[in-house]
């Protein structure tokens, strides 16, 4: 645990952007996610852990309605986006999906060109009036996604062509792109390498200066060094929530102690 | 890095509500919404064509099932038959006869209309003929009264289904205006009337000038006796080539030779299959034009490629840790697919050949170049060997026939006839259904 | 004897076979089937196999190659004086081949004896004339070369068949004779069984390029016999088609270009007609409609899939045909003449590949990985956002192999085209006129009158070539494309 020294702890209570109350996920019959109140700050990085199948991915879904398109999929509670409520009828998840960008966790890109990947979120928002401004635009994403240098020369080259840790700095940067304000991280390593997920990690705490994100995350070490704020849950309940640095080292629930020394998982 | 000037105003940052949409967000829902209706006038112009067809097919082929007929009862006295028998124009002395008790039965029902002889001959054709070949062929019916149920002729029965109406009719010696009258008359006292057709489906086909009394069942034994050499030839070959490729073929040149004339084979067009029939099995091989073993012969090599991709499908299917586990006990590779792989997949298999079959059983174009259009098929075979090798008809060709015929009145035999060959198939493709439903098996 | 009885007799030896052999190796070991190598029935097995497939393999050969060996002995036979002007060997001795078949028949009717048939100096009017009686189909008077000719090639079919059978039931006997001694309790008659059925295993999935070489062999020798007769040159680049009706060839031009003009038109229309719907309602299928819509609406679109292309010929000619017309005809805006044309063949085909189309695309849609839509969601594209820029692209080679395929389907359909589309070949941009196409062609110029011989019968399997290599083409290029694109998401 001696990574967390890495990263500067903020105590001092931000604004919350994300606040969660009373959520409840049921898949079919199944009750996915019971009770969960979370509060997510602005400029903050939030990391979920828990075991495989606590429910920490359904969510992390819920918050930008990606589970939408899963017809047997069931949200209820409040959900609230600066105080508005993000699953109210007259909340068009398209709108919804700009301002709370997600990343996944393989690397998606897009079977066109690097900089179509990324032109791709403006596009569809008409971000950009002309071809200058688009060009501005995928330029600013690719180097906020640390990409930048590596990709400058070929663009245009295909962007399922990268390696696994650049298709993913790649899909941060197509995420950012859209200027989202949230930025919703699904295991967003797991596939990757040691060296790249160091780079991720380093982007995700850059990352922090500017939006709020929420990351799911297998590893506790992870976690650990790039997270402020730490909400365990197992069995789709959230068990404990709290400073990361708390959580880590005197957690209250028996069952987050546990989970961290390796006995449950 | 100038971040100020990503702040673009459209996406709103902190201050938009996300409940109130903007107006290029309207638009893109404007878009969505419309390509989902394309999306649903696709599938409902797709289900309205299927919903025309099978309206054209119902109202076009449903009168085919129904036929008019005039029944009189009638009795001869062996006197009246010796009388005449003696005269000189022995079928008018009974078509006299027919006439005189037709009258007597109208007078029965209070009915007088004046007709002649010409009259009866438009409306039954020559009537006098069907009734001295029925006595002379039964002579103990004589002195009996017997209820004769006679053909009325295209025409009449056209005006019956609506074909022929006194609109558009002109008189000529088929029919004339006068006698849709006397047709009217007869209906209401209960002597012409519209029964259902037994001859259509039993019968075979007609001459090319009567089509009222074309039948379907003849060509329906030849589709028969086509599709028992489908079977017989298809299934096991079939099977085999699939046991062969899937289980035991070596990787090498050859194999792959084979699987791409199956996939190739598949998509040859029918008629050149038709082509191979004409030139190998009727010039080369000398076998007999028209006959349902030549036919069946192309079919089967038509359906052969398409059982062999369900088939090793079927076969692929069975999990490797069947085979395995009889291999571990000692069995050898074929026994292994011979007790364990072929009876697991043989739901699979039968459902397959049964949906190749009514594949088979519909196709016409190969039918046409071995002949089996212009044979007119008018009777049952001799035997059973004579239904391989007798010429016969089929029942998509003797639709086709019927469709290439200058008659009218042929038509609706060649709807009827699709009505049959669609009962055909839709119950081989339920019976695969069920099959595939009951013995459906998940790994 | 027919063949039947001669398989029968066959089976039943080799049924004898398989009980005789598997008592020997039961009784070699002394009624214990534990002392023998394999289990008993693979000693039956073993020697039924070896009565029933070198039998069977010799009457097949036998049947294929004794045709062509009387056929050739008795045309050897008719001197080059019987053939007339203007006729061919191959036509007098389908006149043979006739007159012999005509004599079998009349025997079996009793309007003949075999002795009157077998008398060399027989009466060819009187011969004739009981052929007519007994109802058989004779051209004219039988020459006398003809009916010595179909005498002796009665005799010869004969012989031959007499010695096949004997020959098949000797061979037969022979194996099972052969199988029956090797049997002992060392014999490894599994071994043997197995390697046997493998064969025939082998035999069967050879039938397969058989079957290509059939094709392939019929379409290029007879072909090659009508470019003989006809330039190829004027065949290729022709653009009228006009075949004289008196069969016998000089006067006839056979241009394919106005066929093939017909075949692209329809062809073209129907596309017009399915790639659209097709392709729309397999994504709305795959991307929007709910389990329980595309569990009813999928199948009923495939049931279109299911019905007989006789059906849509049927179709075509009586009702899009008169529907068209109603609107496009006389009465109506006047552009069209007659019920069949381009335009009512093109729409039924386009309704038949309706289906084709949608089912590839559909499968294709779905092969395009959640991941490439949950990407584009998770960026905030709507639905049709993400089909349009993003499935679709990825999914358009595949969508380009299906279309191909369904242009190959509709280039090589038949019956449609036979009833839908007219018999006029011609060249011109209207599609409310009639045209004609190669496969309709192909039925035409084979269901006449015409000899097999001459230009105008000929000419159908130059077609035919054209075709089996267009579809062939066609064929393989989508299946390439298709297969590129499953490899690039495997």
């Amino acid at each position: 645990m001696n990574d967390m020294s890495r990263v500067e702890r903020q105590v001092d209570t931000k604004e919350i952007k994300l606040e969660c109350r009373d959520c409840q996920v049921y898949y079919g019959d199944n009750h996915a996610i019971k009770d969960v109140n979370v509060d997510i700050e602005d400029k903050t990085v939030t990391a979920f852990i828990g075991p495989s199948g606590c429910g920490k991915s359904t969510f992390l879904r819920c918050l930008n309605r990606m589970n939408d398109t899963i017809d047997i999929a069931r949200v209820e509670g409040s959900f609230k986006l600066d105080g508005e409520d993000i699953y109210d009828k007259r909340v068009d998840p398209v709108q919804l999906r700009a301002k709370v960008g997600m990343v996944f966790q393989k690397p998606n890109p897009f079977p066109k060109s690097i900089y179509d990947n990324v032109a791709y979120g403006p596009r569809i928002h008409g971000l950009a009036k002309n071809k200058a401004e688009l060009d501005e635009i995928v330029e600013k994403s690719l180097r906020r996604g640390a990409i930048w240098e590596e990709v400058k020369d070929r663009l245009h080259a295909p962007g399922t062509g990268l390696s696994g840790g650049q298709q993913q700095r790649l899909c941060i940067a197509r995420a950012v792109a859209t200027e989202p304000e949230v930025l919703l991280m699904d295991e967003p390593c797991s596939a990757l390498d040691p060296i790249a997920t160091a780079q991720v990690e380093e982007l995700i705490d850059d990352l922090r200066s500017r939006y709020s994100v929420v990351i799911v995350t297998h590893s506790m070490q992870q976690a650990a060094r790039v997270s402020q704020k730490t909400a365990f849950f197992h069995l789709g309940n959230l068990v404990e929530f709290g400073e990361t640095g708390q959580i880590f080292t005197n957690p209250e629930d028996p069952r987050t102690e546990s989970y961290i020394t390796g006995r449950i998982g | 890095m100038t971040d100020a000037s990503m702040q673009n105003p459209k996406t709103g940052g902190h201050g938009v509500s996300l409940t109130a949409a903007d107006a290029r967000t309207r638009k893109r829902a404007n878009a969505e919404k419309r390509f989902r209706a394309y999306g649903i006038a696709a599938i409902a112009t797709g289900l309205f064509f299927l919903i025309v067809l099978f309206a054209s097919i119902l109202s076009q082929g449903i009168p085919a099932f129904t036929r008019t007929v005039i029944s009189v009862e009638f009795t001869l006295s062996p006197a009246e038959r010796d009388e005449a028998e003696s005269t000189l124009f022995k079928t008018k002395a009974y078509s006299d006869l027919f006439i005189r008790s037709l009258n007597n039965e109208l007078a029965e029902n209070g009915i007088k209309v004046d007709f002649d002889e010409a009259a009866i001959e438009r409306l039954l054709g020559k009537v006098g003929g069907t009734i001295r070949t029925f006595y002379s062929e039964n002579p103990d019916k004589l002195g009996e009264p017997i209820e004769f149920d006679l053909a009325a002729s295209s025409r009449v029965d056209g005006y019956f289904k609506g074909r022929v109406s006194r609109d558009t009719i002109q008189d000529s010696r088929f029919l004339q205006k006068s006698d849709l009258d006397l047709v009217d008359v007869l209906e209401e006292a209960g002597i012409i009337k519209q029964v259902f057709n037994w001859p259509f489906i039993t019968g075979a086909d007609s001459g090319v000038d009567n089509p009222g009394g074309a039948g379907i069942g003849a060509s329906v034994v030849g589709s028969f006796f086509m599709m028992l050499v489908v079977l017989g030839l298809s299934l096991p070959i079939g099977v085999a080539a699939s046991i062969y490729l899937e289980e035991f073929a070596p990787q090498n040149r050859f194999t792959d030779l084979i699987e791409v004339n199956i996939s190739n084979l598949a998509a040859v067009p029918s008629i050149v299959f038709g082509i191979l029939g004409l030139a190998v099995f009727i010039q080369f091989m000398h076998l007999p034009q028209s006959a349902p073993l030549v036919g069946g012969l192309v079919l089967t090599l038509m359906t052969l490629p398409t059982i062999i991709i369900s088939t090793r499908a079927s076969l692929k299917a069975v999990p490797p840790s069947i085979r395995d586990a009889a291999l571990g006990v000692g069995a050898s590779k074929m026994q292994a697919v011979f007790h364990h792989v072929l009876p697991l997949a043989a739901p699979g298999i039968l459902t397959g050949t049964i949906i190749g079959l009514a594949q088979a059983l519909g196709e016409t174009a190969p039918l046409l170049l071995i002949g089996m259009v212009g044979f007119v098929a008018r009777g049952y075979p001799d035997g059973f060997l004579a239904g391989f090798t007798e010429p016969n008809s089929a029942m998509p060709a003797q639709i086709y026939t019927w469709a290439a015929r200058a008659d009218v009145g042929f038509y609706e035999k060649a709807w009827g006839g699709i009505i049959i060959l669609l009962i055909f198939l839709l119950s081989m493709n339920i019976i695969a259904i069920i099959l595939r439903r009951r013995f459906e098996r998940r790994w | 004897m027919p063949i039947l009885w001669l398989i029968l007799i066959v089976f039943a030896i080799a049924a004898v076979g398989f009980f005789l052999g598997r008592s020997r190796a039961l009784h070699s070991s002394g009624g214990d089937s534990r002392g023998l190598h394999s289990l008993p029935f693979y000693y039956g097995a073993n020697v039924a196999l070896k009565t029933a497939v070198p039998a069977f393999g010799l009457m097949i050969i036998w049947l294929l190659v004794q045709p062509l060996y009387v056929n050739s002995q008795v045309s050897e036979m008719i001197p080059d004086s019987a053939v007339k002007e203007g006729s061919s060997r191959s036509l007098v001795m389908a006149e043979v081949r006739r007159t012999a078949s005509g004599l079998n028949n009349a025997i079996a009717q009793g309007h003949l004896t075999e002795d009157m048939v077998n008398n060399a100096r027989a009466d060819i009017t009187d011969m004739t004339q009981r052929l007519k009686d007994a109802g058989q189909v004779v051209t004219a008077e039988i020459t006398q070369p003809v009916l010595r000719a179909a005498q002796s090639y009665r005799t010869l079919t004969s012989t031959g068949y007499s010695i096949m059978n004997v020959g098949v039931i000797l061979v037969a006997l022979l194996g099972a004779g052969a199988g029956w001694l090797q049997t002992s309790s060392e014999y490894r008659a599994r071994n043997v069984v197995e390697q046997g059925v493998s064969v025939l295993l082998f035999g069967a999935a050879s039938i397969a390029i058989l079957t290509t070489i059939g094709i392939v062999l019929s379409l290029v020798f007879n072909t090659w016999e009508f470019f003989k007769l006809y330039p190829a040159t004027e065949f290729f680049f022709g653009t009228t088609w006009a075949p004289s009706f008196s069969g016998r060839g000089g006067s006839s031009s056979l241009g394919i270009i106005p066929l093939l003009w017909g075949t692209f038109y329809i062809s073209l229309v129907a596309l017009l007609v399915a790639v659209p719907i097709g392709l729309f309602a397999a994504i709305y299928l795959s991307e929007y409609a709910s389990p329980r819509v595309r569990s009813f609406a999928k199948p009923m679109l495939e049931v279109l899939a299911g019905i007989p292309t006789i059906v849509y010929g049927l179709f075509a000619l009586l009702t899009v045909g008169p529907l068209l017309l109603g609107v496009f005809g006389d009465e109506g805006l006047g552009w069209m003449k007659a019920g069949t044309a381009v335009m009512t063949a093109g729409l039924v085909m386009g309704i038949m590949l309706i289906p084709f189309v949608s089912s590839l695309s559909d499968d294709i849609i779905n092969a395009v990985p959640q991941a490439m839509r949950d990407g584009s969601y998770g960026l905030g594209a709507t639905q049709s956002e993400t089909i349009r820029q993003v499935v679709l692209p990825a999914a358009l080679p595949g969508i380009v192999g299906a279309i191909l395929l369904a242009a190959s389907r509709a280039i090589g359909e038949t019956m449609i085209v036979v009833l839908g589309a007219g018999a006029a070949a011609r060249l011109s941009l209207n599609p409310f006129e009639a045209m004609t196409t190669v496969t309709a062609k192909i039925v035409s110029q084979l269901t006449g009158d015409a000899d097999f011989a001459s230009p105008e019968a000929l000419v159908a399997f130059a077609l035919g070539m054209t075709l089996f290599i267009l579809t062939l083409g066609l064929n393989i290029f989508a299946l390439y494309i298709v297969r590129k694109y499953r490899e690039q998401y495997e």
